[in-house]
């Protein structure tokens, strides 16, 4: 039985090798996929393109402006005179944010009444403004901590001329520390989750169409009349795609750290050992998929409406947290969804089998399960 | 050209959609569950993160603190502890995003005027995230912060009387065309264009890869036709296919996500007739480069489907890719009708801004048409 096993799998990989187009298609587009993931996939802020708009124009709103334009987050790149230029820039997406200081914002600061400053953010994309909001709050609040310490001093100074500064008040900072991703790129968490996309798109895909172009083109009959058992012939046609798989798999975490500069804290090995486990949920729907497809057609449409929601819904940029109710719960039967945790958590967090248990659990369950039913279809329908 | 061989082709084409309920069902109800089902899972929108406490000063004035935290929205205190073990634990078992430790020397601190410090403990590895939550439990120690200046200068002050209640500088945030910050105006917009990118390219290039792999694209080339209509043929019978999808989806995000539609329906309607023709022939001039069918695929989502969900501006800010990137954006169409459909949505505005996309839209259809014609004539001669 291993002897024709093993002759399918030869048979298999001399096929796809020798073609220099399906070599290509084998190992091009998963590096192409992780350039344009690693590089455009990036919710980070920084330059931020912002307006300064100074109604006031004293030296207290100049400083202000200086405070903004020393940010590393902002940029300031227009500074409009009147409403409908704001309007303007806003209508045309030229700047995030508009910061206007109102007439009277020095006269305000020296009475010791409260200066407003406006901060219009162009809200369409809600993350962004956001993350803009909040940068800019905190930029007028060390402007505004540093106003607050300067009046102090000036009205402890007038109470007691040639006392000692005494009488100081109370106040809270926040020490904020970043574990796992000290200078949080968003690199370093999407990154290991395009691993995890492109192992099951080619696996998948590979799987679903192999099988049914075999069957389209009428060579699954002559390979039956052979004294190959069906399962022999499902295991000897699988082994070659985990195979591919697992090479894809290496060639893009190679080029994560060598290229990304992604950490990979955890162990190789373990990263290895959960592919193998999660390859036998996504060969097993790519077999599934080419026992319910007839043509290579609907093996394809089919795959791609698989695992584009398992894709989406796996917490890969949308946290699942963030989900509802409903659809959280069915993320649970999603894969996808442990296979990305346990590769986040081992580049990232390094965590090892002691916190990865229950993922890994879970997905060899998935696994027996889905492969058990596709290989019991599909033997019923060879018989 | 004649219309007349052209319409043929379009019915011919429209037949096959239409006799295969698998495919029918395919572009017709799968746009419809994919904007349903991803609209209302998509949202960057961060609320309750689950953070943990650990307090080891144990006063009053350290449980104020944490009343702030317990009554912020944005935040759900999951449990308190009283060592660092049992936070890391949870930090790597993602049951917390962040910890907040308050030091032992807290209250006394604040109490003879100086500034304590809360130790904000967070898990960075989603950094998008762990910076929104950081803002917020910045925001939330600054206020409570403020409030205590305030009693203290008031008990200061109070024998003089001049209450100096409010801050120095107080920032008054405004946020335009998107107020209440739902990540759902933006997912669904920009999901359309998605939805219309798969089916003109993806689709549409499968198609016709599909006559070339069985042989009965030879037949019709046969025939009378000519390329030019061929080309516009069977582009009508998808382009019907689209603007049908087109219809459904605009209705579900105006009517099932209350996404706001504040600019004309009339020019949406016509930049997206725009976008969809230039993906159609985008999709012609793919299978005739191609011939197969997986072949067809893997290029349709690498040179569509991908650029559009990720270098459109959809969901990933454009302005935060590398420069390279950036100029490599200017040549994905999506990009433009994204840019359109925020702002006819969400900003209202009309051709006056839009017109720079618009007439991009309008150059890319042209192009890539003449490209598609051009490659399917050399395929024949």
């Amino acid at each position: 039985m291993w002897e024709r096993i093993w002759e399918i799998v030869r048979k298999e990989v001399l096929q796809s090798m020798r073609e220099n187009k399906t070599r290509l298609t084998l190992f091009l587009p998963p590096l192409i996929q992780l350039v344009i993931f690693g590089y455009a996939v990036n919710l980070d802020l920084e330059h931020t393109r912002i307006a300064w708009m100074d109604m006031d124009r004293t030296p207290q709103s100049r400083e202000l402006g200086s405070a903004f334009a020393a940010s590393r987050y902002f940029e300031v790149v227009a500074t409009p005179d009147s409403e409908q230029q704001v309007q303007e820039l806003m209508d045309r997406g030229r700047v995030q944010a508009v910061i206007r200081v109102l007439p009277g914002f020095a006269r305000d600061i020296q009475r010791g009444e409260t200066a407003a400053v406006q901060i219009l953010v162009e809200g369409t994309n809600s993350n962004t403004a956001s993350l803009v909001s909040n940068y800019a709050n905190l930029v007028v609040a060390g402007f505004a901590a540093q106003v607050g310490a300067d009046q102090q001093r000036l009205k402890i100074m007038a109470r007691a001329p040639d006392g000692p500064v005494s009488g100081s008040l109370p106040s809270v900072t926040t020490q904020s520390r970043v574990w796992f991703n000290p200078e949080m790129r968003s690199r370093n968490y999407f990154i290991p989750g395009t691993v995890v996309n492109i192992l099951m798109s080619v696996t998948l895909m590979l799987t679903a169409l192999g099988l049914v172009r075999e069957k389209e083109i009428g060579t699954m009959e002559q390979l039956m009349v052979t004294p190959i058992r069906p399962v022999e012939l499902m295991i000897g046609k699988m082994v070659p795609f985990a195979m591919v798989g697992l090479v894809d798999l290496i060639l893009v975490t190679t080029g994560a750290v060598l290229l990304f500069e992604v950490p990979l804290r955890g162990s190789l090995p373990l990263l290895l050992v959960s592919s193998l486990l999660f390859l036998m949920s996504s060969l097993g729907v790519g077999l599934f998929i080419s026992t319910v497809s007839q043509t290579q057609q609907q093996a394809m449409i089919s795959s791609f409406f698989f695992s584009m929601p398992a894709f989406m819904l796996s917490g890969f940029t949308f946290p699942i947290e963030n989900m509802p109710a409903a659809i959280q719960a069915l993320s649970y039967l999603n894969p996808v969804r442990y296979f990305m945790e346990i590769v986040r958590g081992i580049f990232l967090k390094g965590s090892g089998v002691s916190a990865l248990w229950p993922q890994m659990l879970v997905l060899g369950v998935y696994g027996v399960a889905i492969l058990g039913l596709s290989a019991w279809r599909f033997h019923k329908r060879l018989d | 050209m004649s219309l007349r061989r052209t319409i043929a082709v379009a019915r011919k084409e429209g037949r096959h959609i239409l006799r295969d309920p698998r495919s029918l069902g395919m572009a017709l109800a799968v746009p419809v569950l994919m904007l349903l089902l991803f609209g209302m899972a998509l949202s960057l929108d961060v609320d309750k993160i689950p953070i943990m406490i650990f307090d080891s000063d144990q006063t009053a004035k350290s449980r104020e603190l944490i009343q702030q935290f317990r009554g912020s929205r944005y935040f759900q205190i999951v449990g308190y502890t009283d060592n660092y073990e049992a936070i890391e634990n949870a930090i790597d078992r993602n049951e917390i995003r962040l910890a907040v430790v308050i030091p032992p020397d807290y209250s006394r601190l604040i109490s003879s005027g100086r500034q304590a410090s809360v130790q904000l403990l967070v898990d960075g590895s989603d950094s998008n995230t762990a910076s929104i939550a950081m803002g917020y439990a910045e925001s939330v120690v600054r206020l409570y912060s403020a409030e205590l200046r305030t009693e203290g200068q008031n008990r200061k002050a109070g024998s003089s009387g001049s209450s100096q209640a409010a801050p120095p500088v107080n920032p008054l945030l405004r946020v335009w065309y998107n107020s209440r910050l739902e990540s759902k105006n933006y997912v669904v917009p920009g999901l359309i264009a998605v939805i219309l990118m798969i089916i003109g390219s993806v689709l549409t290039s499968m198609t016709i890869a599909r006559e070339w792999e069985m042989g009965t694209m030879e037949q019709l080339l046969s025939t009378p036709l000519r390329p030019t209509e061929l080309v516009l043929g069977k582009m009508l019978a998808y382009f019907l296919v689209g603007m049908v999808d087109l219809a459904i989806s605009i209705a579900c995000a105006v009517y099932v996500f209350g996404v706001p539609l504040r600019g004309s329906v009339l020019l949406l309607i016509a930049t997206s007739c725009l976008f969809l023709l230039g993906t159609l022939f985008w999709g012609i001039y793919l299978s005739a480069v191609t011939k197969t069918q997986l072949a067809a695929y893997q290029l349709a989502m690498l040179s569509s489907f991908l650029p559009a969900f990720m270098l459109s501006g959809f969901v990933y800010a454009i302005e935060s890719m590398p420069a390279p990137i950036q100029a490599f954006s200017h040549l994905v169409s999506a990009r433009y009708f994204v840019t359109i459909l925020k702002g006819i949505f969400l900003k209202g505005v009309g051709l006056e801004v839009l017109w720079v996309d618009t007439l991009f839209l309008t150059v890319y259809a042209t192009v890539v048409f003449f490209l598609a014609t051009r490659k399917l004539k050399q395929k024949i001669v």
